[in-house]
């Protein structure tokens, strides 16, 4: 029960999600009085999602100071995994279908060379490459949601950790890791489809009449109860002495490792498990956005990332959740065309261009006067104050907490 | 050897023709051949050509051009040729060829213009090269000689061979002696002969030698059975190992020598002509899913005599098992091709060894290039420590700025002259705000100050769509930027390029200069060792840090209208090249210009390097050296020159 002693957040925070999901369930157009549309239950559900991997991000970053610039690659990559299956499925069935009225049943082979000419025609190939190869098996590619990901960070993470590259370079390094893979995958010949990317994957396979209406209260529901259960490891992690330790690294990783922690492995532990968290916020995401391609794992978006938990508060868990949650459907609102424009007379602002404008201000904004974030604010109900160490940060670290983040 | 000759005895029968027809004027020889050329004829035109390109005399070239373009006319009065300027009256004035004197106006009904087709011109202006093949303008002589060969003829070859002996200018023999080998590889019948001109472009690294060479070694895979005994065979080919072997069977089936069985379609679609009652050879259909109950159903309809027959076992391996497949040149001489192919290994080592001179040059202008996108981070990050998410942006504002000097300076060379400095200052002002009202509050913060840089570009390059649009502008260089220096067909770089190099060098040396001979660079480099004990010294590091990044800012500006020059100015200019900067700085090794250098060498030419082992593919280019430089880091993650002592800091 040390979990909730140290996170008197959490049931606020279980029963906040509980209380949400069940409004926006009673307000679907698929159980409810139909005051949500399907499109925007989809919003919703993909935040949820995102605030999944802020998570992630919050304990890499805001608990263990490894400022990753790679965590979206993660997400991307399970998005791909889980994609690879819909779209097979999906093609199969479609495939089946055309083949019903043929005189004689098809062959395993003449399907598979349907499918592979329905899904890579467009980048001038019908062969299936090597990466598709458990693409048939829905429970192989959900083993490879996880493994994919996980592997990909262990490897990235024991060559960097092991050659002790920290802080800035660290960084640097894992946006020139974002990077590769987001060219890589441009490519045609790269067997994932080039800049095409893969698409339709709202359409589950078999589930045909089943309207949209429901898919996406479905997927809604699976993305709450993940970032539930994240949220409960994240709580579970943090707490115990793992967490103290981990804190310790983001501090002062000297000290903890002249203590005889084995620094390298605290930290690769939490780098592979974030990575894989946010495997499986992708997995849950890009169904619901229906087409993911090469795009969305350039390396702006996982400094999207590091920002959403900036603005939230990093090092509490809760400030990732509104972090993501907030800058998000604020965004869709400003660049989704919804928000007023604003006639100043001699110009008008329209937010669709002048949104960027002001995130990035207010983010810089938010740096150098408001360090917590949008969790300072729940400061003031809760009374968590700072410590007061003369304007110092908690260690000397780059990742290190400064005062005013921390806690007393 | 014979054919000099008789090409010697030929110029010298046309010389002494020339002295004898002393009185002979052009219309008479026009006058000899009136029959044929009112005929106007291709088949019998020759004769009259060859006799006014060989009168000697001087208005034969006139003649010729004259008729080739229409201009020549026949007096119907007294059947002799003039030509003709439309004067007054529907009248034209006659000239006459000779002497270029007026003749006289005659109506046009008296008239008739000799019409040559499309073929006789083509005779005409066969014959028209030898006239400008010995033109007294060299300029002509040479673009008679690349028309040559660009689009060669066989009858160009002895009117060629004839004028080497005479060309005085060097250059142009040279041309002549090339363009004559290549003559006489495409059309000379006499082996000898082309061989030794093959010979002669032994190392050469001219397209043309190669174009001309190419065609003599193409081949083509042929069954072997019964080839005629003087095909010249390059190697024979063993299926499986040097052809796949269903293309070996292929050609074996467009020989004749075997029958392919039906194909897995056809099989099908005899299955599927057979259904009877949902049965087909016996089988209900829906069990046909399999290849193998197919082929059993299939095996019961041939033998009930419905479809042609079809061996279960059979295999394509077998039947091609033993027979002769062979390599075939098109080309029937062994003495021309295999001639031709040493030459061509030789040519191809010359072109290896200069593609390798020119792939080079490309990784000194990367190079050149990412170091002067890196050259201001390397201040800023590499001496200040100060990750500046926000530089690329500042590469984009530099660019921006030539972009609008260039719309209010319409002369380019002044428009660029004026863009340095001005994108310089504006960068300037824009990295000295930045660093007082951001960058100063997060000293020792890397990551926030990451985070916080990262905000104002992402607003920078937003507002930079905002005002310019999202279509890219160009930025356009002088004039006497453009083209490239060639070497030769193989190496070459353009000029634009040259001048980013050389920029590159200037902005290292002023860098050098900078900070080991002024005061600024003293300052700033004891501020960066110590800071506190600079400030006891009574340096002011709040000025310094100000300026150290300002001037990273400016640097990165310059660089901007530079890179601008070469790329179409976007917002999304900077973002494209920050990646790449902070490698070359952290490959480089952080605080050393040194360093820098060796970094955007490094990755210049690894990146050309890789290129061109995939040169279809950039993208993998750019992916590959990323894995390596992420395993470079590993080894030296310091950098190339990493600092030691005190100034390393840790």
């Amino acid at each position: 029960m040390d979990m909730f002693k140290k996170n008197p957040s959490l049931p606020v925070f279980v029963a906040v999600l509980v209380i949400f999901t069940l409004a926006v369930t009673f307000m679907s157009e698929a159980y409810g009085a139909g005051g949500i549309s399907t499109s925007f239950v989809k919003t919703l559900g993909k935040t949820l999602c995102l605030a999944l991997v802020a998570i992630a991000m919050d304990l890499v970053w805001g608990y263990t100071g490894i400022l990753s610039l790679g965590h979206f690659a993660f997400f991307g990559l399970g998005g791909y995994m889980i994609g690879m299956w819909l779209m097979y499925a999906r093609t199969k069935l479609i495939v089946l279908d055309s083949f019903a009225n043929a005189p004689l049943p098809p062959t395993a082979s003449e399907i598979s060379d349907a499918i592979g000419t329905q899904i890579f025609g467009v980048v001038g190939s019908s062969d299936f490459p090597l990466v598709w190869y458990f693409a048939h098996s829905f429970w192989a590619q959900i083993a490879l949601v996880v493994l994919v990901p996980g592997i990909l960070a262990l490897v990235f993470g024991w060559l960097a950790f092991r050659s002790r590259v920290t802080g800035v370079y660290l960084s640097i390094l894992t946006q020139a890791m974002t990077l590769a893979l987001s060219l890589y995958l441009f490519q045609n010949d790269s067997g994932l489809r080039g800049n095409n990317g893969l698409s339709g994957l709202q359409n589950l396979p078999g589930a045909d009449g089943v309207s949209q209406d429901y898919i996406s209260i479905w997927f809604f529901w699976a993305s709450a109860l993940a970032l539930l259960l994240t949220y409960l490891v994240a709580a579970f992690i943090v707490s115990g002495k793992f967490g103290s330790v981990i804190r310790g690294i983001r501090d002062d990783e000297a000290r903890v490792r002249f203590l005889g922690y084995s620094v390298e492995g605290f930290k690769l532990f939490v780098f592979t498990l974030t990575a894989v968290i946010a495997a499986i916020g992708g997995a849950l995401y890009y169904p619901q956005a229906g087409i993911i391609n090469p795009a969305e794992i350039a390396p702006i978006a996982s400094i999207y990332l590091a920002v959403w938990v900036a603005i939230g508060g990093r090092g509490r868990i809760y400030g990732a959740v509104i972090g993501a949650a907030f800058v998000s459907l604020v965004s869709t609102y400003f660049t989704g065309g919804q928000a007023p424009d604003v006639n100043l007379g001699f110009y008008t602002i329209k937010w669709v261009d002048w949104w960027l404008v002001l995130l990035g201000l207010s983010f810089v904004l938010v740096t150098l006067f408001a360090p917590k974030g949008i969790g300072g604010l729940f400061d003031l109900i809760s009374g968590r104050m700072s410590p007061n160490r003369h304007g110092v940060p908690l260690g000397p670290d780059k990742g290190s907490l400064r005062e005013e983040e921390a806690e007393k | 050897m014979i054919r000099r000759l008789i090409a010697a005895c030929l110029i010298l029968l046309t010389c002494a023709l020339a002295a004898q027809a002393q009185e002979r004027t052009i219309q008479d020889v026009l006058q000899e051949h009136r029959a044929e050329i009112e005929k106007s004829s291709r088949k019998t035109i020759g004769p009259a050509i060859d006799a006014i390109a060989n009168s000697g005399l001087s208005a034969a070239q006139t003649v010729l051009e004259t008729w080739q373009n229409k201009g020549m006319w026949q007096r119907k009065a007294d059947g002799l040729f003039f030509y003709a300027a439309p004067g007054a009256g529907g009248t034209y004035t006659l000239f006459d060829f000779d002497s270029g004197a007026e003749v006289g106006a005659v109506d046009k009904g008296d008239l008739d213009q000799l019409k040559p087709n499309s073929g006789i011109r083509a005779m005409i202006g066969a014959a028209l090269v030898q006239f400008q093949l010995n033109d007294p303008n060299p300029a002509r002589r040479r673009d008679a000689l690349l028309a040559i060969q660009r689009d060669g003829e066989e009858s160009h070859l002895a009117p060629l061979r004839a004028s080497i002996e005479g060309e005085t200018d060097p250059a142009i023999k040279a041309l002549k002696e090339t363009t004559e080998r290549l003559l006489t590889i495409r059309f000379d019948p006499d082996e000898a002969s082309r061989v030794a001109a093959i010979e002669g472009f032994r190392g050469a690294l001219s397209l043309d030698a190669r174009a001309a060479l190419n065609p003599l070694v193409t081949t083509k895979i042929v069954y072997a059975e019964g080839l005629p005994d003087g095909a010249n065979i390059k190697r024979a080919l063993k299926p499986g190992k040097d052809i796949p072997v269903s293309d070996a069977f292929a050609l074996m089936v467009a020989a004749g020598a075997a029958t392919p069985p039906p194909s897995v379609a056809e099989r099908k679609a005899a299955l599927e002509a057979h259904i009877v009652d949902g049965k087909v050879g016996g089988r209900p259909v829906a069990d046909l899913n399999t290849q193998e109950s197919r082929d059993s159903a299939y095996a019961a309809l041939a033998e009930a005599g419905q479809a042609p027959a079809y061996d279960v076992n059979f295999s394509e391996e077998t039947v091609v098992k033993g027979a002769p497949f062979a390599e075939v040149y098109d080309e029937p001489s062994k003495a021309v091709t295999d001639a031709a192919e040493a030459t061509l290994g030789s040519i191809n080592r010359a072109v290896g060894f200069n593609q390798f001179l020119d792939l080079s040059l490309d990784g000194l202008s990367l190079a050149s290039i990412y170091f002067l996108a890196a050259i201001g981070l390397a201040i800023t990050f590499g001496v200040m420590g100060v990750i500046n998410m926000a530089h690329g942006e500042f590469i984009m504002m530099g660019a921006y700025t030539g972009y609008v000097v260039q719309q209010i300076v319409p002369d380019y060379t002044v428009s660029i002259i004026l863009a340095i400095p001005l994108a310089f200052a504006v960068t300037f002002a824009a990295g000295v705000a930045m660093e007082r009202l951001i960058i100063r509050w997060l000293y020792n913060r890397p990551l926030e100050t990451l985070l916080a840089t990262f905000g104002v570009s992402i607003a920078l390059q937003q507002l930079a769509k905002n005002i310019f649009g999202t279509q890219a502008r160009p930025l356009t260089s002088p004039g006497w930027l453009d083209g490239a220096l060639t070497f030769n067909d193989v190496v070459s770089i353009s000029y634009i390029r040259i001048a980013i190099f050389v920029l590159a060098l200037i902005f290292l040396g002023v860098f050098l200069f900078i900070m080991k001979k002024t005061r600024l660079g003293l300052e700033t480099r004891a501020v960066t060792q110590n800071p506190r004990m600079a400030a006891s010294m009574g340096i002011n590091p709040d000025k310094v840090n100000m300026l150290t990044f300002g001037l990273g800012s400016g640097i990165a500006g310059i660089a901007g209208v530079a890179i601008g020059l070469y790329a179409k100015v976007t917002s999304e200019l900077g973002s494209d090249y920050i990646v790449q900067s902070f490698m070359t700085v952290v490959v480089g090794g952080v605080g050393n210009i040194w360093g820098t250098l060796l970094g955007a060498g490094l990755i210049g030419f690894l990146q050309k390097g890789i290129e061109w082992f995939n040169p279809s593919n950039t993208l993998a280019a750019q992916t590959y050296m990323i894995i390596f430089i992420i395993i470079f880091i590993q080894f030296r993650p310091k950098g190339i020159i990493a600092l030691k002592g005190r100034a390393a800091g840790d």
